[in-house]
């Protein structure tokens, strides 16, 4: 169950590529789509590894990504976890 | 404009952004927004009350960041932000001033700004973003290039000594210096605040890539290149002597904390000579009713 | 609103110009001042780093006029009535942040006690030769209020109206001494501090969400707010709108200058002090400020002696330049007569306005002392022959 969970901001970033390279448990890579400027945004391969440090949001110059914890998941829900507040 | 995917958390640095001007103009690969995340963690963690809180900057890429954040900002003239954050400071000694500025702007243009503050030991935080070129104006030398670079106003290569900025403050009386780069986000973060809890003048360099002009001119890749050379190259060498912490074009980069010490700041200075000397008749307070009435 | 007692220092004083214009400041609410050291100036700062530390201020002194004159401008956003003094070298330093101020909208007093020049100049010794680069000496469109004091006592009542005028258009002002006036000494009147109107900055009255910093109802002069107050708004000297941000348009920046220049400009009939006599069946009319306008005052009261028709008009307030009234004794009068310690500045003002209705006869003087007054005698008789 993943810790964590990644919000990214697809219209600012600018495909520099810090939150894949810098993550520490590779959860992203840059993916194929783009952005209205033609920019490549990163996108979430292995959503189960992500431990909602935040380094990726650290890194971004651009604003454009960040992780948060993910709230406690109620036994047997594997669902996306309702809404949480950081 | 704004396409979060998931939801209803809020990135920790969005509340110190003017949101309506967002995307920025730096290029991919810069690490001045990088920067600001950690300034904005440093900001939460040291529990600033965030209208006391000034941000004054001069001309540059960095000298763009004032525009960004959503706090009391003044993008002042080229080399100025700090004698500008001296008269914010001293007319109202509650703010907490910030400068936030580049290089190039702090050093040369500013260069004596930046002694004399340090000097007086104005109670100012300054960050100085150093990409070790004047990266707005299109790439030219910068009193920190380092030597054998290659930039616009030396196509064949700098010769010049650069400034080894902790050097220069620690020698011209900052009580707080420390250096970091771009990648060692969190360290830059606990930095920034450490400085919040000093009085006096604190000086905060920060290593960061410029891809368009330096980083591309001289062949070292792009931003993320850049990252990566800072995590191979950096040594965290806390306390070592600011004499030896100068940088060369591909040589180590000295990280850390070197400086900390503590002497009483500009205003503490200027109150107690003037207790002394005045007595009773001393006004210590600014007196504000004769502005607005 | 009325003078805060504590800076007043009410009573009457032998003092200089100089020390005048720190009592104008004090009294009109100036409580930080950032200066570096020029002589004829220097005793305007050092009487007011004596003084301010009992009224409740700060003074300090820069590493240089390019600190100084930004340095206070600091201290006005952080909630201070600001000013600093400086002589030609200074001002030619100080020209890029007087267009940061005029671009800011920041309000502040630059005081200029002219000395000879260019360049080093003659340190102690009077001209008047700073007064196009008043006007001009900052690049791009901007406009300024410059004052000429001619006495101590004007060094006094004029210094207030400078930081008056300041507050309530949000410019920068002038205040253009000479040597001669700063460092003669002359009786000056200080009233007791509720007889002397002070004008307050115009902070807004906004709530945080509503106010827009450099937006405008009309009158063209936007509310100002402090650093500190919660309103988390940005400055920039970069062309800008109404929320302040950088924009970076021709629509914005016809917008933004054409403001700062209608603000100051419509405004011309209020802000432009002149002091006039003998106007009314004047032949000639003698053009004066500073301490010229002493010298030419000898010299009218010897040109009605001699039965010539001689007035005299005053530049009190130099920018904005009195056009209109210049313009309307032009359809009127012969000639006018400029006497200015320079090589000919405000009389090309004069020619302008006069739009060659009448002629313009300059009385120059390279610096260094006064006119004699028959040196502008001769000028006026000539003047009426024409």
């Amino acid at each position: 169950m993943a810790k964590g969970r990644i919000s990214i901001v697809v219209e600012r970033c600018k495909a520099c590529g810090f939150c894949v390279e810098f993550c520490p448990t590779h959860v992203l890579a840059l993916s194929s789509a783009f952005n209205s400027k033609g920019y490549h945004p990163p996108h979430v391969v292995h959503p189960e590894k992500c431990s909602g440090c935040d380094l990726c949001g650290m890194y971004c110059p651009d604003f454009a990504i960040y992780g948060t914890k993910a709230p406690e998941v109620k036994k047997g829900n594997d669902e996306k976890p309702a809404g949480g507040k950081q | 404009m704004l396409n979060v995917l998931n939801d209803d958390t809020v990135n920790p640095v969005e509340p110190f952004l003017r949101t309506d001007r967002m995307p920025h103009i730096w290029c991919p690969g810069c690490g001045i927004g990088t920067t600001v995340n950690s300034f904005a963690r440093a900001l939460i963690e040291s529990k600033i009350d965030l209208q006391s809180l000034a941000l004054v900057s001069g001309i540059g890429c960095t000298g763009r960041v004032a525009g960004y954040v959503k706090l009391d900002s003044f993008h002042t003239t080229h080399g100025r932000a700090i004698p500008f954050a001296t008269g914010l400071k001293l007319a109202n000694p509650k703010l907490n001033v910030v400068v936030y500025s580049g290089d190039g702007d702090l050093s040369a243009i500013g260069g004596n700004h930046l002694i004399h503050a340090a000097r007086r030991n104005i109670d100012v935080k300054v960050i100085c973003v150093n990409n070790l070129i004047y990266a707005m104006t299109g790439g030219q030398t910068a009193p920190t290039t380092p030597g054998h670079a290659t930039t616009s106003t030396n196509p064949y290569g700098t010769f010049e000594p650069a400034f080894n900025l902790p050097h220069l403050v620690e020698a011209a009386g900052a009580v707080y210096v420390a250096r970091w780069t771009t990648f060692h986000v969190r360290q830059l973060s606990r930095s920034i605040s450490e400085a919040f809890q000093k009085k006096g003048f604190s000086f905060i360099e920060v290593i960061s890539p410029c891809p368009t002009l330096y980083q591309r001119r001289n062949k070292m890749g792009d931003g993320l290149d850049t990252m990566k050379y800072y995590k191979e190259k950096s040594k965290v060498k806390n306390g070592a002597p600011t004499s030896e912490v100068g940088l060369t074009l591909n040589g180590e980069i000295a990280v850390g904390k070197f400086v900390d010490r503590d002497r009483p700041d500009y205003q503490s200075m200027m109150r107690a000579q003037y207790h002394e000397s005045l007595g009773e008749r001393y006004i210590e307070e600014p007196e504000t009713e004769c502005v607005c009435g | 609103m009325k003078a805060n007692p504590h800076g007043v220092l009410t009573g009457t004083h032998f003092i200089d110009g100089d020390h005048a214009c720190c009592e104008g400041a004090l009294a009109a609410g100036a409580r930080f001042a950032a200066g570096y050291p020029i002589t004829p100036s220097t005793e305007v700062v050092e009487r007011f780093a004596a003084r301010v530390p009992t009224v409740g201020g700060t003074f300090i002194q820069m590493e240089d006029e390019l600190a100084a004159s930004i340095a206070l401008q600091g201290a006005v956003w952080g909630g201070a009535k600001a000013f600093t003094v400086t002589s030609g070298p200074g001002f030619s330093l100080m020209m890029e942040h007087i267009g940061y101020a005029a671009m800011t909208e920041t309000p502040c007093v630059f005081v200029d006690v002219q000395r000879g020049g260019p360049s080093t100049g003659l340190p102690t010794l009077p001209a008047q030769a700073d007064m196009m680069q008043a006007r001009w000496g900052s690049h791009g469109d901007y406009e300024i209020i410059a004052l000429c004091p001619n006495s101590p006592q004007e060094c006094f009542d004029l210094t207030i109206q400078a930081f008056n005028m300041a507050e309530e258009f949000r410019v920068p002002v002038m205040f253009m001494m000479d040597e001669v006036v700063g460092h003669m000494t002359e009786k000056v009147v200080i009233p007791p501090a509720d007889e002397i109107e002070v004008t307050p900055r115009k902070h807004t009255t906004k709530s945080i969400e509503e106010y827009l910093p450099y937006g405008t109802n009309g009158d063209l002069v936007p509310e100002m707010a402090h650093a500190g107050e919660g309103y988390n708004f940005h400055v920039t000297g970069l062309t800008h709108d109404e929320r302040g941000y950088p924009n970076m348009t021709p629509q914005t920046q016809d917008k933004l200058v054409r403001r700062l220049q209608n603000k100051v400009r419509n405004a011309a009939d209020r802000i432009c002090l002149i002091e006039e006599d003998h106007l009314s069946d004047a032949d000639v009319v003698v053009v004066s400020y500073g301490i010229t306008s002493r010298v030419a005052q000898r010299a009218i009261d010897m040109g009605r002696d001699r039965g010539v028709n001689v007035g005299k008009l005053r530049l009190i307030t130099a920018w904005p330049f009195p056009e209109k009234k210049i313009a309307e004794l032009a359809s009127r009068v012969k000639a006018f007569v400029v006497p200015e310690l320079n090589l000919g500045q405000m009389v090309r003002e004069v020619e302008r306005s006069a739009a060659a209705k009448a002629k313009t006869f300059s009385v120059p003087h390279a610096g260094g002392g006064v006119h004699n007054p028959e040196e502008i005698l001769n000028a006026i008789v000539e003047a009426s022959r024409c």
